[in-house]
């Protein structure tokens, strides 16, 4: 389990970015971290993967303290992919979803993983590409494939787990559903999954669970259904929510545009 | 499609260590005094004849071994910088290492004989590639230091820092030619414009152990500079110790520059400029750049050498002269023909 414990973050003296939260991803299950712009969302991640240390409260990964681990013990139990990756060479598309794999792994695990984790996200057609000159979304997918090769090379069955900041954020839509079958099919074969999301529909079509962020602050905690209501909704992102069903019974949460008049308006 | 992929790798360093091979063997045939490559074979096993085997064993080899050294320890230097700070622009020279190393052996060659009288014979020799270093690792620290906010290493801080560094080396060499008496002068005005000409056996010697253990160890960085390409957090979750892995390139590229520069001069462009050509012949994994870095800086640094050494004989312009003469417009060639189209990734 993957967990943090009355965890408190604060940037300089302003009020704390993550205030007093606890919470735990367990193997296979994908949770997603919700909530407006500045919520907390990012720095909760990023303590959980290791790169900021709890100020207050603790993280711990199957029970040990997450910074007793060395980096290298880390990179085979947790996987992260950034909100904005970076790629500053003229990597291969192959080269780079090969980059993050442990050394010690053989030549042919190594390209049967990395072929695989392409196909996973629809990248294999382009693997002799540069990386850097395909789009803005394809490159993120690239570094998802990465993410997926370095924790599928490890050789532990157990206890991985898959951090995503915003893995959706530059797809466009059928890009959004590779990315969380990629996603579901990792938890499938027991990878916990946390990831930080801006689309509430995905959120509630592909989590077993969503925690809502306020202020540093969770709000809420549990199934989509029980979580997102259009009150909660409509108070933390001070926008009116309607929250639906789909004719397919999905749970439909959409921002009323046009509160006053219902109709749209054209700025003139 | 693999194998391939090794016999054309194969053949790219075979042709590079073929070309260094004959640079050097150049280097030791021609000069003032033309040599036959018989004699200078002659001269190397041991049954020449006195002229060409002094004029090689205790010229021209210890002068083209130099070149070897120093050529590998400025490309590798430059090549790991680049490559740790992701940035196509950092060189030793740019961002301020070299000034470093250049004060602290213009201290010595100025200063050296009224602070260092005390000091035994057998360590004298050293005392100039170790103030070169002790400059170069000071630079090192402080502009790692000066560029590092909230867990990363700011690049654009770092290159300004260097900017800083360099023009305060600038004034601190001035300062030291100011009190210099006319023997010194000479020794700082060559000196300063880098030179391979003042090399010895016991310089070679002191150099190449310096250097040597800095460059083996930085040639098994690959995977670390390859991970240093997705950012510092991203190779930190891909398993990689990011502060000591930097810390310790930061350290091998000090004592690697501090060392040439000391046996040599501050001579530029070598590392900015070789793995630049090493990528655009090997391909951007650092694994080959490397390797492929130390060649090419040792063919350039010795092609330079070669073509001072000859251009005017007996005269001998410095190298530094020859280095930014090929370096410069080569560098302006490629900001123009990259920057273009792709950036200077490949």
């Amino acid at each position: 389990m993957l967990e943090v414990c009355d965890l408190t973050i604060r940037f300089g003296h302003k009020t704390p970015a993550v205030n007093n939260v606890s919470i735990a991803v367990r193997p296979g299950e994908v949770v997603s971290l919700c909530g407006p712009n500045g919520a907390g969302k990012s720095t909760l991640l990023s303590v959980l993967a290791g790169d900021l240390p709890p100020q207050e409260g603790r993280a711990f990964l199957d029970g040990r303290h997450l910074h007793d681990y060395s980096p290298e013990e880390l990179s085979k139990r947790r996987a992260v992919l950034e909100q904005s990756p970076i790629l500053a060479a003229a990597f291969t598309v192959e080269q780079l979803a090969g980059l993050s794999i442990a050394i010690e792994a053989s030549p042919s695990t190594f390209r049967d993983v990395v072929t695989d984790s392409l196909k996973a996200v629809g990248l294999h057609h382009r693997a002799g590409d540069r990386a850097d000159l395909l789009s803005g979304g394809q490159q993120h997918q690239a570094h998802l494939s990465r993410a997926l090769s370095q924790l599928s090379s490890t050789g532990i069955e157990q206890g991985k787990y898959l951090l995503l900041d915003e893995p959706t954020a530059r797809l466009d839509l059928a890009h959004q559903i590779t990315a969380m079958k990629v996603v579901c099919r990792a938890a499938e074969q027991s990878v916990g999954v946390l990831m930080v999301l801006h689309d509430l529909n995905l959120a509630a079509a592909f989590s077993d669970r969503v925690i809502l962020m306020h202020e540093g602050q969770l709000v809420a905690e549990g199934s989509a259904d029980t979580v997102f209501t259009e009150d909660r909704l409509s108070e933390i992102y001070q926008a009116p929510i309607q929250v639906d069903r789909s004719p397919s019974g999905t749970l439909r949460v959409s921002p009323i545009f046009f509160a006053d008049s219902g109709k749209p308006r054209r700025i003139k | 499609m693999y194998r391939l992929r090794i016999t054309t790798t194969f053949k790219v360093f075979a042709t590079l260590g073929v070309v260094v091979l004959a640079i050097a063997a150049a280097e030791l045939v021609y000069g003032p005094v033309s040599l036959s490559l018989w004699r200078v074979a002659g001269a190397l096993l041991g049954w020449g004849d006195p002229e060409s085997t002094a004029i090689v064993t205790q010229i021209r080899a210890p002068r083209a071994l130099l070149g070897l050294v120093v050529g590998t320890a400025l490309a590798l230097s430059g090549c790991a910088l680049q490559g740790v700070l992701r940035n196509p622009l950092a060189d030793p020279g740019l961002i301020g290492v070299t000034g470093g190393a250049s004060v602290g052996a213009a201290a010595t060659i100025v200063l050296g004989d009224t602070f260092a009288m005390g000091l035994p014979k057998d360590i004298r020799p050293y005392l100039l590639p170790i103030s070169a270093f002790l400059g170069s690792s000071l630079v090192t620290g402080l502009i790692f230091r000066l560029s590092r906010r909230s867990n990363t290493t700011s690049v654009a801080t770092l290159i300004l820092a260097g900017v800083a560094i360099n023009s305060i080396a600038g004034a601190a060499i001035g300062v030291m030619v100011y009190i210099s008496d006319d023997q010194q002068l000479r020794d700082l005005t060559f000196w300063t414009m880098g030179s391979l000409a003042s090399a010895n056996w016991t310089m070679v010697m002191v150099t190449l152990a310096v250097v040597v253990i800095a460059t083996t160890v930085l040639t098994r960085m690959g995977r670390a500079l390859d991970l240093f390409q997705i950012g510092e957090r991203a190779a930190f979750h891909s398993g990689l110790n990011v502060e000591q892995t930097k810390r310790n390139i930061a350290l091998l590229s000090a004592v690697a520059v501090g060392g040439a520069t000391a046996a040599a001069g501050p001579i530029g462009f070598i590392g900015l400029v070789a793995p630049h050509m090493a990528r655009l012949i090997v391909g951007p994994t650092h694994g080959l750049v490397l390797p492929a870095s130390a060649l090419l800086g040792m063919g350039l640094l010795l092609g330079a050498d070669l073509a001072v050494r000859n251009i005017v004989p007996p005269a001998e312009p410095p190298i530094g002269l020859a280095t930014s003469l090929i370096g410069g417009p080569f560098f302006l060639w490629l900001l123009i023909t990259r920057l273009k189209g792709r950036g200077l990734l490949a």
